[in-house]
């Protein structure tokens, strides 16, 4: 085969970068437009305000689901955030450069790919049974931040040491201690990226099905307490392919999903960029 | 890898090269006016008196190419000083030149007349002033402030020597006073010489400002 | 010798990161409501010496000093000082503008914010003041909300001189200040700092040897960890004292 010109390569490799862009686009749109294009139809206001009532037929709506789902994202954020982040701002600036620090972070890195189900099995025998918190909100909620921390801390410290050293020296040079230096210009300035984490961790948080079945039980009750158990929106999807035949319904389940993350996602974005455009002046 | 300023030096040498240049033009015009005096050739004067122009211009050459070296090259401390030396020089050195010219028209204008006495004094001062030159220039380049230092003392000689033609010459206008022109003119050519010695002088302190940065006063007047 | 007090004294100041000494045993006064350049090659210490002036070099992990550096007669490096209120006393202004990401107000008014000044002056009064000094209130002054990124690079590098002149200190550390500047923004940060000495003191790091022979009232010549020569300006650089200071400055180095 005769060697190809710089400019033959060069168009070859256009050709391939496109592709593999309309491909992923392709597949994308094909996912959801799928789910939303014969989901949408079964949505209807009483699907969504009424209860799952089980059974083979799948009777009901997703009222409580949509409720726990919400519960427990708030509990789990409330939780991870301020966790992960704290983390984040410990090993970006406060670790010293030793071998116990390179552990930590290694131990990081590993566990954020650990399956989830592992964290599953974690969670029932640490959370359900041993603190005896049983099939609950708070244990899934427990046991998704553990699984999420990892990956939090990780977007969390990127966005952190993305923050060029030389505000640093500035704030130091003016008289800032260290914390005033990661509070007043170093969060403000990797928000972005923070938010981008907590963005991912609701993702991956919402999609848990296997590993939330066995701290929060899946009951379709509405939850009362943060003792009470519950099913999210991935959970009834899943019992409702695997235990039913109402397929037209976890369609319709997986619209409101995408629609909640979708709502999610923007909000957080939006809230970034406010926050941002406040403390910049909209550079 | 070429050294650094290499092509900065090489224009430093260049300047200081054609400084010995217009030095030699100089002493030249220096001897020939005399010679021009000594043996009445009106020619070699007046060929002294053309040239000089060729030395006014080649001051003004070198200034310039101080000029472009400062601004181009931004000389900081010896560099600095060197070239501020040569403007100063070359300020003098034409100034010599000028009293060289002024021997050559003295020459012409005695022309043929019958000489007063045969001049020995005055071939003398000519010769230590060029001598003095020659060496002073010699100090520059070789950044010797001793020797320009000793090459000041030596102007005593030549102030000397021009208080013998002074005396004896006033004597021969005291005598005969249809002398009087003649020996003025003749006075005349030892204040050209004189003031040429001195212009040495200054060139000398130029020297030692090269090389220890501070301008010192040499030579203290007898009066 | 010298003109007036000396705001700054280093008494056998030497500097180590980790075993390699960086500056050994530097005497020098810096004089107040001066200009103080500090040139050199680079690894000198310039710049080691300029931060070791506000303990800039404190953060960083194995650094250690030895002798004295006294700030109106009192040494900096005492144990017990409060290194937050020495880098009140003596701003520092960087190579690279960097102003935060933060609007114009903002930036001024950081120092005075972390430093609870801002409980008995009026912020507004602090960051117009601040940003008059800098020659920058003109150009700001109807956009204070606009972002400090959105500003040009010689705007940028006087805004991070307004902040540094918001908490008043007496002294003003610049390290290599305008080399990411154009010529023309130089030459308007170099006439500042002359308006600027007569209310502070100024130390300048600088490769630029012209710039230091303009700007400066005083000149140290450091190499290799050494204060080869100190002296006035005009001096050192018509006439060095040392063959070394006269090889550097004549481009002969190397």
């Amino acid at each position: 085969m005769p060697r190809m010109s710089a400019r033959g390569t060069q168009k070859l490799a256009l050709a391939g970068i496109w592709g593999t862009g309309a491909v992923t686009l392709l597949i994308l749109l094909v996912i959801i437009g799928y789910v939303l294009v014969q989901g949408v139809s079964h949505i209807s206001w009483s699907f969504l305000t009424t209860a799952p009532k089980g059974g083979m037929s799948g009777e009901g709506g997703i009222s409580t689901v949509i409720v726990c789902t919400l519960y427990l994202l708030g509990l789990t954020m409330a939780i991870v955030v301020p966790l992960g982040v704290g983390a984040a701002i410990y090993l970006s600036e406060y670790a010293p450069d030793n071998r116990l620090t390179g552990l930590i972070r290694y131990g990081t890195e590993v566990l954020a790919g650990v399956p989830s189900i592992v964290f599953g099995l974690f969670g029932f025998a640490l959370f359900v049974m041993t603190l005896h918190f049983s099939f609950s909100i708070l244990s899934g909620a427990l046991t998704l931040a553990c699984l999420l921390l990892p990956t939090l801390i990780r977007a969390s410290e990127e966005a952190l040491r993305a923050v060029p050293r030389s505000h640093r020296e500035a704030a130091l040079a003016l008289g800032a201690t260290k914390w005033q230096t990661v509070w007043r210009v170093l969060l403000p300035a990797a928000l972005p990226g923070i938010a981008t984490g907590i963005i991912l961790c609701i993702g991956r948080g919402v999609g848990e099905t296997a590993c939330l079945f066995v701290t929060m039980g899946g009951t379709s009750a509405l939850p009362t307490s943060l003792f009470s158990g519950g099913r999210t929106l991935s959970m009834h999807l899943l019992h409702l392919v695997l235990d039913t035949n109402a397929f037209e319904k976890a369609l319709a389940t997986g619209v409101v999903l995408i629609v909640v993350i979708g709502v999610i996602n923007a909000m957080t974005n939006w809230l970034s960029q406010r926050f941002r455009a406040r403390m910049t002046g909209g550079a | 890898m070429p050294a650094p300023r290499e092509s900065f030096d090489r224009h430093l040498h260049e300047l200081q090269d054609e400084l010995l240049v217009m030095g030699s033009m100089v002493e030249k015009a220096l001897e020939r006016a005399m010679e021009a005096l000594k043996n009445r050739d009106l020619e070699l004067a007046r060929q002294v008196i053309a040239d000089d122009a060729k030395i006014n211009r080649k001051r003004f050459d070198i200034e310039e190419k101080c000029i472009e070296l400062i601004v181009t090259q931004q000389p900081m401390a010896s560099d600095l000083r060197i070239i501020i030396a040569v403007l100063n020089i070359i300020v003098d050195l034409e100034r010599i030149a000028d009293h060289a010219e002024g021997n050559a028209k003295i020459a012409v204008m005695i022309g043929n007349e019958p000489p007063l006495k045969p001049l020995i004094d005055l071939p003398r001062m000519c010769q230590k002033t060029i001598d003095m030159l020659k060496r002073s220039l010699g100090a520059f380049i070789n950044r010797d402030a001793e020797a320009a230092r000793r090459i000041c003392d030596e102007d005593d000689e030549v102030d000397s020597l021009y208080d013998q033609v002074f005396r004896e010459l006033l004597t021969f206008m005291a005598e005969d006073s249809k002398t009087i022109t003649r020996a003025t003119r003749l006075i005349w050519v030892g204040h050209n010489l004189e003031r040429s010695a001195d212009r040495v002088t200054n060139i000398c302190e130029r020297v030692i400002y090269v090389v220890t940065g501070k301008m010192e006063e040499t030579g203290v007047s007898k009066y | 010798m010298g003109a007036g007090d000396a705001k700054i004294e280093a008494r056998g100041f030497s500097f180590y990161y980790g075993k390699r000494q960086a500056l050994k045993e530097i005497n020098l006064n810096v004089w107040e409501h001066q200009i103080t350049a500090l040139i050199g090659p680079s690894g000198c210490g310039k710049s080691t010496f300029l931060r070791a002036l506000n303990r800039m070099n404190d953060i960083i992990m194995g650094a250690r000093a030895e002798g004295e550096v006294l700030l109106d007669s009192l040494n900096i490096y005492a144990p017990g000082v409060d290194v937050v209120e020495l880098r009140k006393r003596v701003g520092m202004v960087f190579q690279q503008p960097n102003p935060f990401p933060k609007t114009i107000f903002e930036n001024v008014a950081f120092g005075p914010r972390v430093l609870d000044l801002d409980r008995q002056i009026s912020l507004d009064e602090v960051v117009e003041k601040s940003l008059r000094s800098a020659a920058l209130w003109d150009e700001v002054k109807d956009v204070l909300n606009k972002s400090g990124l959105a500003l040009s690079g010689g705007q940028q590098q006087r805004l991070c001189i307004a902040r540094a002149l918001a908490t008043e200190p007496e002294v003003l550390l610049m390290d290599e200040p305008c080399s990411a500047l154009d010529p023309q923004s130089t030459l308007r940060i170099e006439q500042l700092m002359e308006e600027l000495k007569e209310r502070y003191t100024i130390v300048i790091v600088t490769h630029n040897m012209q710039q230091a022979a303009r700007v400066s009232d005083w000149t140290g010549f450091l190499l290799l960890g050494d204060l080869i020569e100190y002296g006035r300006t005009a001096e050192l650089f018509s006439r060095p004292q040392d063959k070394r200071t006269e090889d550097y400055i004549t481009g002969r180095f190397g």
